[in-house]
């Protein structure tokens, strides 16, 4: 079988967010770039099946819809260990824009497991891997937080808001991964490093297709009133103030 | 025209967060003179769905198959596509949870809809269309326009609130066209978290992060929830250690909450945590540390030791609802 885990390029999670020109767009000065870190989990995850089972998974690609600034990125899965890398050579417009890349690329290489985030950490869409899955007709899982072979065929369970559910879907299936997927990310080793520098990567360009959103300006939150303390031996004036101020409780 | 809403229940009632969308959508219907249509899928009882019209839906549709008593995304996305044609509607609401992201982003491409996801306000402008959603885990805010004529939102939950707006409501069977191939996906088991106020519908949530030391010292965080009818949650730490179970983690990685009241015992308010909990409406702070983060995103805090402060603190909650 043959995996493709769809992965963005976003800042660090640690980046103070800035926007330049009236608020208009992102300020990307001195961010550092990193794989979303859903998607680097869904890659960790990918390749701790192929280990286990390597006469089940022959194959693992990344995909990414980004400029040539994004190849850093795509070399660091690599090195982490996916097999190759497919970039759709263009700036991700919306959601929209990006699953439709996505689903050229499926529609020339058919692939059995797409591996999807739950949510980019930038724009937060939540979007892409469904589109996906809607604009290629694939089976789907949402919000899947384990995914195991058991006896040679595929368990995957998908958490509901208040239980997990264990699923039945044939491949192939996109899946949408959130927590639980796997602990921790794969560190990329010395060996693997070296090895990314030499395994393809392939350029693809993007097919004509109109973003139905735009983003027109940012606003950071308004500044917080300062925190009120309460002196710890007088707990019954945070009762009150919940009660009679905050009127929370 | 109208406003199609798909309203989800849980074990036959409906979450909080679907009156909170039929009061989002009426706001903006009442000013654009569009009415409410609910949808609700699976087996809801009558007078459950009388309530929908407390908040403003005018007409519920309903549908109900016993292969679609679990989500199933293909299903669901198509009836909730031919329920918004036929009604003509030219926005569709979900809400941002597990569901909504399931849901939205299929129905948006089936109606060729600009999708707006974790939106928390009623739009600027109707025309272009303009509505401001989060960005950057919570970080900061995007106005979005969207260019298409039908839209497709999912709203932040507890970013509105439950707003009553009396409609006189019908209620209508629906029937939507399905394939087999909509139900390729099965469920086969089910693990329902219990006997528990849900995390994401909770209006207060007490969690505790590696301040509280160890699973051991949880009972009074537990007995402090039990008396304000709250949920618990954790910080990553504590369930990756296993000291409580990973449907309690709240951050960028794990639930994302909005309740009126979160208290953070023991949790340092790392960014990353934050951006899980920043939207609750009050923070309260309890860390012995004066330079924890967490004392910048707090309303109220006690500069402490837990162990100390959560005896007294249940005790101050008793006399309060004593009276
Ligand atoms: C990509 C990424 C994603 C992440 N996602 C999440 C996420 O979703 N959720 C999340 O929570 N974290 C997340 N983290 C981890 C996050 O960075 C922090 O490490 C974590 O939130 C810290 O948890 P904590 O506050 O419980 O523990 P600590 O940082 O160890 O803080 C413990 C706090 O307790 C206080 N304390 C100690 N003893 C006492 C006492 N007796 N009384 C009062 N206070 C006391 C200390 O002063 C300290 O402030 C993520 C990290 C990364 C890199
Ligand atoms: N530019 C992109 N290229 C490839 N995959 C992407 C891109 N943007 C988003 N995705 C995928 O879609 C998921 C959800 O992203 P989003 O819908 O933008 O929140 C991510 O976790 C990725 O798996």
């Amino acid at each position: 079988m043959k995996i493709l885990v769809c992965m963005s390029n976003v800042p660090d999670t640690t980046t103070k967010i800035r926007f330049t020109g009236d608020n208009k767009s992102f300020d990307a000065g001195g961010v550092q770039w990193i794989i979303n870190p859903w998607d680097e989990l869904a890659l960790t995850r990918a390749l701790e099946l192929k280990d286990a089972n390597p006469a089940l998974f022959e194959n693992i690609s990344v995909a990414l819809v980004g400029n040539a600034s994004t190849e850093p990125t795509i070399r660091k899965a690599l090195a982490i260990g996916a097999d190759n890398g497919i970039r759709v050579n263009t700036e991700p417009a919306d959601s929209y824009y990006v699953a439709a890349q996505l689903a050229a690329v499926i529609r020339s290489q058919p692939f059995d497991i797409i591996l999807c985030g739950i949510d980019s950490s930038d724009y937060n869409g939540s979007a892409v891997g469904g589109m996906l899955a809607e604009l290629a007709g694939l089976n789907v899982a949402s919000s899947v937080s384990s995914l195991d072979v058991e006896n040679g065929s595929l368990v995957l369970k998908r958490e509901i808001d208040g239980g997990t559910e264990t699923l039945g879907i044939q491949t192939p299936f996109l899946a949408v991964v959130q927590k639980g997927i796997t602990k921790e990310p794969r560190i990329p080793s010395m060996r693997g490093i070296m090895a990314a520098r030499t395994k393809p990567l392939q350029v693809v360009e993007a097919t004509r297709e109109e973003a139905l959103t735009e983003f027109v300006t940012y606003e950071l939150p308004g500044v917080k009133a300062a925190c009120k303390m309460i002196d710890p031996e007088n707990v019954k004036e945070l009762v009150n103030l919940l009660h009679n101020e905050a009127k929370v409780i | 025209m109208s406003i199609l809403v798909y309203t989800e229940n849980w074990d036959g009632k409906f979450k909080k967060l679907s009156f909170e969308l039929i009061s989002y959508a009426s706001e903006i219907g009442a000013a654009m003179n569009m009415p409410v249509v609910a949808l609700s899928i699976g087996e809801v009882a009558q007078d459950e769905l009388t309530k929908l019209a407390q908040y403003g839906a005018s007409k519920v549709l309903t549908f109900n198959d016993s292969r679609l008593t679990h989500l199933v995304t293909r299903a669901y996305a198509a009836i909730i596509a031919q329920a918004a044609e036929k009604e003509g509607a030219k926005l569709v609401l979900f809400a941002h949870n597990n569901a909504g992201k399931a849901l939205a982003p299929a129905t948006s491409v089936k109606l060729k809809a600009g999708l707006v996801s974790a939106v928390t306000a009623v739009p600027s402008s109707m025309d272009p269309f303009i509505v401001r959603k989060k960005v950057f885990t919570g970080k900061a805010f995007a106005n979005v326009m969207v260019k298409t004529p039908l839209k497709v939102l999912t709203l932040s939950q507890n970013s509105f609130g439950l707003v009553e707006r009396p409609a006189a409501g019908t209620t209508e069977a629906f029937n939507a066209q399905l394939n087999d191939a909509d139900f390729a996906t099965t469920v086969k088991e089910v693990a329902k978290v219990t006997g528990k106020v849900l995390l994401t519908d909770a209006e207060i949530v007490v969690s505790g992060g590696r301040g509280m030391k160890g699973p051991e010292n949880w009972p009074p965080l537990e007995e402090l929830a039990a008396l304000l009818g709250a949920a618990t949650a954790c910080s990553r730490p504590v369930s990756d250690e296993g000291w409580r179970t990973h449907h309690e983690h709240v951050g960028q990685t794990g639930k994302i909450i909005a309740p009126n009241l979160y208290f953070a015992l023991g949790i340092s308010g790392a960014i990353q945590h934050l951006g899980g909990v920043s939207s609750s409406k009050c923070i309260v702070a309890v860390n012995k540390d004066p330079e924890a983060p967490i004392f910048q995103a707090a309303d109220y805090g006690i500069l402490g030791d837990v162990q100390k402060v959560l005896p007294d603190l249940i005790q101050a909650i008793k006399e309060l609802k004593a009276g």
